[in-house]
């Protein structure tokens, strides 16, 4: 199987990149990399559901603002990510979050925000990489 | 990249290219051989070609990468050429540490360690997904903007004593509740009187040894003495604000001509500058009401334990933060906006900004260490103002990465290691812990000893750990 995301080293926060054959597929697999820091690369249960719609002025904008919402999920409705499903259009997207109750974890990681710092989102051979760092 | 040594643990980025000044290292060369592991002194050049800037692009002892500004930054910049910039503050506005004293001593605690550390972690929220059970109305939520702990003590959360020796007396005037989105209102409201997660503690401590007696006579404080700190900050209503106005400075400005994206800044004076400050003094007033609320609580457990109990608050110091502070630039005393990120404010002795109590031996300011090793106390001074624009260390900063660090250090280990040092602590999971453990944190004793040889602060009480709380 294709390698969804991994970790890298960085100082105080956490960088990771995510990888798809579509743009899309690099927004899902990032889901799962924010998923991944929240329970600490545990599994998180697809108990619920929720729809979000995300814009952007570009794609980066994009990707940072559809982190930030899986953020604010966290703190205004306690509702951790699991996975995502994402239908992009140019620099906007809807998405299905499955996840659930962070009630239901006694120890979870948090994440202060989605950051700019050395993020880009580029073609690759295989398709699409995207990298990014998230304040913890 | 060139680097100059101009004095013993001062350092220099000579000016090149599109820097409008130099950048300014101050620490000792282990110190800056573990600042270069890093991106960052890449960051401390960046931020020099920001317009505005005065004298240098400054880091500090305790630097490490951050986000476009480096953690352990300082940075000043003039109100009319100038800019301000969510990242110069980061995303966590107003990190702060608050110390309280006690009249108990190492011994009243050693008796009740596990009983202690057991009813502050019942008590106070922390880590994610335990929430406030301190619930509130958005009306009210505002107003809690706008008075910050003044405003908690006057609904009966503590006592004036606390908002008096609080940085900006506990409230920062220039806050408005109207410059800040629905969006972070709805992610803070619930999380009033939370820790939050990360590196964020609270922890009960005893002097292990007093420097300074004079001035720690003033700041009552003495050997074997009790003492409780508390980090935390405007948990995600700060992170927030910070992100809604990188968004809207970029939507204005755009971000070509910056070095990097997360330098976004807006002029001082233009509309978006003043309403970022604005929101940012929000964001810095709810920090100031969750540490006042956190306070009470910590009162009412230690009095439920210790009946006698008497908890008063030494000092609360910013560590993330943007200000408008009196200076002497080029001889002349003029009005500039100090950015600090990951530092804390030091000044002297006879600044109007100091409680009284303190004003003439100068402004506490607090260290802690990472957990489980010592925190120190010290006392702003002159030099601070002359080299730093009064600025100080935030703490003993990372040099592992969280991921490496849990690689390679297992919690239930650092556990074990610091119940040896007679340590108990209550933490969120063993991962946690592992990624905070003390071998991820440059050396705070190496830190303390520079900044105090350097002047930009003297040492005045050693603190050890005897509880910790953490997220």
């Amino acid at each position: 199987m294709e390698k969804k995301f991994e970790f890298l080293e960085h100082t105080a926060d956490i960088k990771f990149r995510a990888f798809g054959k579509t743009l899309g597929e690099v927004f899902e697999n990032s889901a799962l990399a924010i998923s991944g820091i929240y329970s600490k690369e545990r599994k998180i249960s697809l108990k619920s559901k929720k729809k979000i719609s995300v814009k952007g002025r570009d794609r980066e904008s994009l990707l940072y603002n559809f982190i930030e919402e899986l953020i604010f999920l966290v703190d205004s409705e306690n509702f951790v990510v699991s996975k995502a499903k994402v239908s992009m259009k140019n620099t906007s997207l809807t998405a299905e979050i499955y996840g659930d109750d962070v009630k239901n974890y006694t120890d979870l990681d948090q994440i202060k925000s989605s950051t700019y710092h050395e993020m880009y989102i580029k073609k690759t051979k295989k398709g699409w990489e995207a990298q990014v760092v998230v304040d913890v | 990249m060139k680097i100059k040594k101009i004095s013993e643990n001062v350092y220099e980025i000579p000016k090149e290219g599109k820097m409008l000044v130099p950048g300014i290292i101050y620490a000792s060369e282990k110190l800056l051989e573990s600042i270069k592991q890093d991106k960052s002194l890449e960051q401390v050049k960046n931020v020099a070609h920001l317009p505005g800037i005065i004298r240098a692009s400054i880091a500090l002892a305790d630097a490490h990468q951050g986000y476009g500004f480096p953690i352990g930054g300082v940075a000043a910049f003039d109100l009319d050429k100038g800019i301000i910039s969510p990242g110069g503050v980061g995303y966590d506005i107003n990190c702060s540490v608050r110390l309280l004293k006690t009249n108990l001593t190492k011994k009243d605690i050693l008796k009740k360690q596990k009983i202690v550390v057991e009813q502050l972690y019942r008590k106070i929220p922390s880590g994610v997904g335990r929430g406030s059970k301190f619930q509130i109305t958005k009306d009210e939520f505002k107003k809690i903007l706008k008075g910050g702990a003044q405003y908690m003590v006057k609904k009966g959360y503590g006592i004036k004593e606390d908002y008096l020796h609080t940085e900006e007396e506990g409230c920062m005037k220039e806050a408005n509740p109207e410059k800040v989105s629905e969006r972070a209102i709805s992610r803070g409201i619930g999380q009033l009187g939370t820790l939050g997660a990360g590196n964020h503690f609270l922890e009960v401590q005893y002097v292990d040894e007093i420097f300074d007696e004079k001035t720690a006579n003033i700041l009552g404080v003495k050997k074997d003495q009790t003492t409780i700190m508390i980090h935390c900050g405007s948990r995600g209503f700060g992170h927030q604000v910070a992100s809604d106005y990188i968004k809207k400075m970029e939507n204005e400005y755009g971000f070509k001509n910056l070095p990097d994206r997360e330098l976004i800044n807006a002029p001082v004076k233009s509309q978006l500058g003043k309403d970022y400050m604005n929101a940012m003094a929000a964001a810095v007033n709810f920090a100031f009401a969750n540490k006042q609320l956190i306070t009470h609580w910590v009162r009412e457990e230690m009095k439920y334990i210790f009946p006698n109990v008497k908890v008063d608050t030494i000092y609360d110091v910013c560590h993330n933060i943007a200000k408008f502070e009196e200076h002497i630039i080029g001889g002349k005393k003029k009005i500039v906006c100090v950015h600090r990120k990951g530092a804390t404010r030091s000044f002297g002795p006879g600044r109007k900004e100091i409680p009284e109590t303190y004003r003439k031996i100068g402004q506490p300011v607090l260290i802690p260490g990472s957990m489980g090793t010592a925190s120190y106390l010290l006392i702003g001074t002159k030099k601070s103002e002359e080299l730093t624009f009064g600025s100080c260390v935030h703490g003993a900063g990372r040099v592992k990465s969280r991921s490496s660090a849990s690689k390679t250090l297992r919690g239930e280990e650092i556990k074990k290691q610091l119940g040896k040092k007679g340590i108990e602590i209550r933490a969120g999971g063993w991962k946690s812990l592992a990624e905070e453990a003390p071998e991820a944190y440059k050396d705070i004793e190496e830190v303390v000893r520079v900044v105090d040889e350097l002047g930009i602060s003297k040492k005045v009480a050693r603190l050890k750990p005897l509880a910790v709380v953490k997220g």
